[in-house]
């Protein structure tokens, strides 16, 4: 049993200490190790078309972390306030939104955009008084809506657990002392959830940051970072490949653990403080 | 005198239940009034509607005579006091205590706040706890921080929501004095809802027994307890012994189930007809004889409690059922300590025990 155990986390495990083993190999061919170097982390590093691929990758990241950290939230707070049957539908939805597979939520992201795209650029065509009009295509726009559209859903989820422990209690305390509304949610609710708000943009911005299948539907002439990897692999496994996969791992773990540290269970000395009524 | 609140046919539906019924109240400026009854009674609507946290379906709440309808709680001159205490867990006790003195327009400068902060605090006796961090406290601490959060804004009226529920008893006993040592040298109207009888009798000046939504008595602790205006009330506040009965047309003749019959003396507004008869447990004196001319019933004894200075007896009277006796102890000699299984006669005053018609038990 202990054996058997121990052979699935190694078959796990195993490929991906290679890939950083042998990013650190001195040699350039894949199959022997022959010393130890960090030349090829130089070298993807002064490779332009992975620097270009890496910052798309970040802005992408970001921005639709961003949009979906905002957006989520917002959403939560709306649910909260929502009738019991209307916030199971949209619990439903959220769910539903996170086990969609990649490559549906790629295709159907294309198909509504291109055919958005084919409804709108005529009109713009038709109304604009200049002779060059501005044409809408796929690129950072259209990342990001994909990105940030999906990695709402779990932000909205993450968010959400937080306000339900939250309880009712103390945003009526709140409201007893004399704070409005806004002022409730700037200096009670706002404090208390935004652990959860960082920690749900964190996870959106290594999903973004991940993510190959949406973006090859969706980057129209864009290459984000995996793009990049996967195109380069047709041509061979480089060490410089190597290079940038430990890079994005070690990227994504700390941010996956910063993520879980900060939507952690507090323990209190007294239950009284967050006990719901 | 004007009232510091006042309930005009006040009624609260949720969906097609009925939570509160045409209720009418008035509380005088700096009383302590109790909302006692069972859970689901209305007692907590109530008070929710006095912070504004509910609206009522219809009728008016007025707060020092202006009427609150539509008013949210942040412009209500009220404070309250959660059952959970509802304290902010991201801010310390000084920053919880100020959370409301911060709030008020005009400003109020910064100086003044730790000023009143510190001195509510030395009120409720946590000098030494402004920096704490919430959870570090006690339940009983938290409480009190609770409570320095509510009075540090000289509210007129102060809602406490069954305050003392959390509290073991002997903390519970230590707050209750306090909170009515506070009360009166605040002079705020207190109102206090709670489901323990005793807490709201020790506590009060004023008791508003509750149920199903309407308000059954409203009078002082020592007039819902010796004068109950019906059954309820009789069994709500305090424990009575029932016993069966049919008033007889002469209007002070009550021929009991066994047949036997009591002379209750005139009754004002009770009616010949189906009648019961209750008997506060401490009214009734268990002696091992009938004294000659002594009105009451034979019975054994079927179990003794102790409880330190008083004991409880069940005594089983054939063809009236189970009775309950409290028995003060200053009046027991030693000799007198009765055993179960013993045949004992209990004696109570029939002319001032309370009679009810049977239907005012709903």
């Amino acid at each position: 049993m202990r054996a058997l155990v121990f052979a699935l986390y190694l078959f796990l495990y195993a490929p991906i200490a290679l890939v950083v083993l042998f990013s650190f190999n001195s040699g350039r061919n894949a199959s022997e190790l022959v010393g130890f170097s960090t030349q090829w982390y130089g070298r993807a590093l002064s490779n332009p078309f992975l620097m270009d691929a890496l910052q798309t990758s970040l802005i992408v990241a970001f921005t639709s972390a961003s949009l979906a950290a905002i957006f989520g939230t917002m959403a939560a707070i709306g649910l909260e306030r929502l009738g019991q049957r209307t916030r199971a539908v949209f619990d439903g939805l959220l769910s539903a939104a996170i086990v969609v597979p990649g490559v549906v939520i790629g295709i159907a992201t294309l198909v509504a955009l291109v055919e958005l795209f084919s409804f709108l650029n005529p009109a713009i065509a038709a109304v604009w008084p200049g002779t060059d009009p501005p044409k809408l295509g796929l690129g950072y726009g259209s990342i990001v809506a994909a990105h940030g559209l999906f990695t709402m859903a779990l932000v909205t989820m993450i968010v959400r657990a937080r306000l339900a422990s939250l309880g009712r209690d103390i945003i009526d305390a709140s409201s007893d002392l004399y704070a409005t509304p806004l002022t409730t949610f700037r200096e009670i609710v706002l404090p208390q959830i935004a652990p959860s708000i960082l920690a749900g943009f964190l996870l959106a911005f290594t999903f973004s940051f991940d993510d190959f299948i949406i973006a090859f539907f969706v980057a129209g002439s864009r290459t984000t970072l995996p793009m990049y990897v996967f195109a380069s692999i047709r041509r061979g496994i480089t060490p410089e490949i190597n290079a940038i996969a430990t890079i994005v791992l070690v990227a994504s773990l700390v941010l996956i653990v910063m993520a879980r540290f900060l939507t952690r269970e507090k323990k209190l000395k007294s239950g009284a403080v967050l006990q719901k009524a | 005198m004007h009232n510091d609140i006042e309930f005009r046919s006040v009624t609260k539906n949720y969906g097609a239940v009925t939570a509160v019924s045409d209720v009418d109240l008035q509380v005088p400026k700096g009383a302590f009034l109790a909302l006692l009854g069972p859970s689901g009674c209305g007692k907590t609507t109530c008070l929710r509607m006095i912070g504004g946290f509910e609206q009522p379906t219809s009728g008016t709440v007025l707060i020092s005579g202006r009427e609150m309808n539509g008013i949210a709680p942040y412009r209500r001159p009220v404070n309250m006091v959660f059952q959970h205490y509802a304290l902010f867990p991201h801010l310390n006790v000084e920053q919880n205590v100020g959370y409301g003195l911060k709030q008020m327009r005009p400003r109020i400068e910064a100086s003044e706040i730790a000023r009143k902060v510190a001195l509510a605090l030395e009120m409720v006796r946590l000098g030494g706890f402004a920096q704490r961090r919430v959870h570090e406290l006690s339940g009983g601490q938290q409480q009190r921080v609770a409570l320095a959060r509510a009075i540090v804004n000289k509210p007129a009226v102060l809602l406490l929501d069954e305050p003392l529920a959390a509290l073991d008893r002997k903390l519970r006993t230590a707050m209750q004095i306090e909170l009515q040592t506070l009360q009166r040298e605040l002079g705020i109207t207190f109102v206090l809802v709670t489901h323990d009888q005793e807490e709201a009798l020790s506590m009060a000046d004023l008791v508003c027994v509750m149920n199903t939504g309407s308000i059954r008595q409203l009078g002082t602790p020592q007039e819902v307890y010796d004068h109950p205006t019906d059954l309820f009330v009789a069994d709500f506040v305090g424990k009575t012994n029932r016993v069966t009965a049919t008033l007889e047309t002469d209007g002070r003749t009550l021929r009991l189930a066994d047949g036997s019959a009591l002379n209750v003396g005139e009754r004002r507004g009770m009616t010949a007809g189906d009648a019961i008869l209750a008997i506060r447990p401490e009214a009734i004196r268990v002696d091992r004889h009938a004294k000659p001319g002594a009105t009451g019933f034979q019975g054994t004894v079927t179990n003794r409690i102790f409880l330190g200075s008083t004991a409880e007896y069940s005594v089983a009277v054939p063809g009236l059922g189970d009775f309950l006796i409290t028995s003060d102890r200053r009046n027991l000699h030693e000799s007198e300590l009765v055993e179960p299984g013993q045949t004992v006669f209990l004696g109570f005053d029939p002319t001032t025990a309370h009679l009810f018609p049977v239907s005012s038990s709903a």
